[in-house]
């Protein structure tokens, strides 16, 4: 009686819920600079590749450098390719810089991280 | 017509993106990201189902060899509250003698997140979970005929707040239960019921999180996305049959006794799959070497828009 009723619960939770189905969180796939890479040519922007598409005004990032404080400008999804956040930088200088994201995918889950990379003289 | 209908998906959709779904709906904590562990509970709450969990456990101590199929569930109430549910269905080979098989016990949770702090990767959860007696076989399926309640405390934490210099040791994390199992009956068929306490841990090395959140060597699916973990679990008697007296046992059996469990999960955007191994330590243990598979999937990206949601956010 009871495994009857407990599998026809999980069977029946599933079929109403079908039509709910949908995409996912937007997890961090490649970025540019690479996670914990370094780098030898100061880059211009920092550009995150998501395994999802994003919400443009629900999805942000800035980087910090080793004072904390921000260096760059803001974040915007690429117009050409949803899945990709850029970031543009300033000048920056010899130093550790640290990636800080919060996105919203296109099925309203949000993810947040962060990651490092090194710009070497 | 047709303004009124584009007017209503409107406001449809920004409903939905003025109420998005919490991050860290199954196992994150800041970067971290805790898979469903096989042969412990997940330190937090989740809508979560794992189906099946196939189990070859190590022969016991005669040789007798025994198999199980089993379905887990949970389901948030609340952000922060939630219920689980798991059944079983066993079957039994003694050794040189007939096999025999039934369904297990009904097993229940209530879990409660007492915190998940991001920046230090670190969470909490206090759990009750209950088997129930006398919702399965009692002779054919190993069930119990009497009710089992098993307060806890688990944990997750993860090492990514060490200092950058140590790049190898970020992706490590450790989660673990510490409770107690308080049997609502003193014996059963002449055999006493011991209450006890339970120990168990999970050592895990994600290679999503090294890729991810430290450094980027290169990894590509599906290896971006494996966890080797070890986890280690232990029961110890407290009473009826335990004497402190004569040391860690009695001579009867009612030492520590547990499994430890090497394996690996895959954890992906709506599914994980996991595989371990499971060795017996502890007197009275069969021997040889049990494995399990599991398959578990994640309600909320399965169905973010009704059953993966907290009940009270429908």
């Amino acid at each position: 009686m009871i495994p009857r009723a407990f599998f026809s619960l999980v069977l029946g939770a599933l079929c109403c819920a079908g039509a709910g189905c949908a995409a996912a969180h937007a997890f961090l796939d490649r970025a540019s600079p690479a996670v914990g890479s370094t780098v030898h040519t100061a880059p211009t922007e920092v550009r995150i590749q998501y395994t999802e598409e994003l919400e443009p005004d629900y999805s942000s990032a800035h980087v910090e450098d080793a004072a904390g404080a921000t260096v760059s400008t803001a974040a915007h999804v690429d117009e050409n390719e949803r899945s990709v956040l850029i970031v543009p930088l300033g000048t920056l200088k010899p130093g550790r810089y640290k990636v800080i994201w919060k996105v919203l995918s296109v099925d309203t889950h949000v993810t947040n991280g962060t990651f490092t990379f090194t710009v070497a003289p | 017509m047709i303004r009124l209908t584009r007017g209503l998906a409107a406001i449809g959709a920004a409903t939905l993106l003025l109420t998005p779904v919490e991050a860290h709906a199954h196992g994150f904590a800041g970067d971290r990201f805790f898979p469903a562990t096989l042969q412990t509970d997940d330190p937090f709450v989740a809508d979560e189902m794992s189906l099946p969990t196939l189990t070859k456990n190590p022969d016991d101590t005669t040789g007798g060899q025994s198999y199980s199929v089993e379905v887990d569930i949970a389901k948030r109430l609340t952000p922060n509250f939630g219920l689980t549910a798991a059944y079983s269905w066993n079957y039994f080979q003694p050794k040189g003698m007939p096999a025999f098989h039934g369904f297990g016990g009904l097993s229940t949770g209530a879990q409660y997140q007492l915190f998940i702090n991001n920046e230090h990767e670190f969470m909490g959860l206090l759990g009750l979970d209950v088997d129930w007696a006398h919702t399965g076989a009692v002779h054919q399926g190993g069930a119990d005929d009497h009710t089992t309640l098993s307060p806890t405390f688990d944990f997750g934490k993860g090492m990514g707040d060490l200092p950058d210099a140590l790049t190898w040791v970020k992706p490590l994390a450790i989660t673990g239960n510490l409770g107690f199992s308080f049997p609502t009956r003193v014996n059963s068929a002449g055999s006493l019921n011991q209450e006890t306490f339970n120990a168990g841990f999970a050592i895990e090395y994600s290679l999503e999180y090294l890729q991810h959140h430290v450094k980027d060597i290169g990894l590509g699916a599906p290896f971006d996305r494996l966890i080797p973990l070890v986890e280690i679990t232990s029961t110890t008697p407290l009473n009826r049959g335990f004497s402190r007296g004569l040391g860690s046992t009695n001579g009867t059996g009612f030492a520590t006794t547990g499994i430890i469990a090497p394996g690996v999960i895959w954890a992906g955007q709506y599914f994980q799959i996991g595989a371990e191994a499971i060795i017996p330590y502890g007197e009275g243990q069969g021997h040889g070497v049990g494995a399990l598979l599991q398959l578990h999937f994640f309600l909320d990206d399965l169905f973010p828009n009704s059953i993966g949601r907290p009940l009270l956010s429908w």
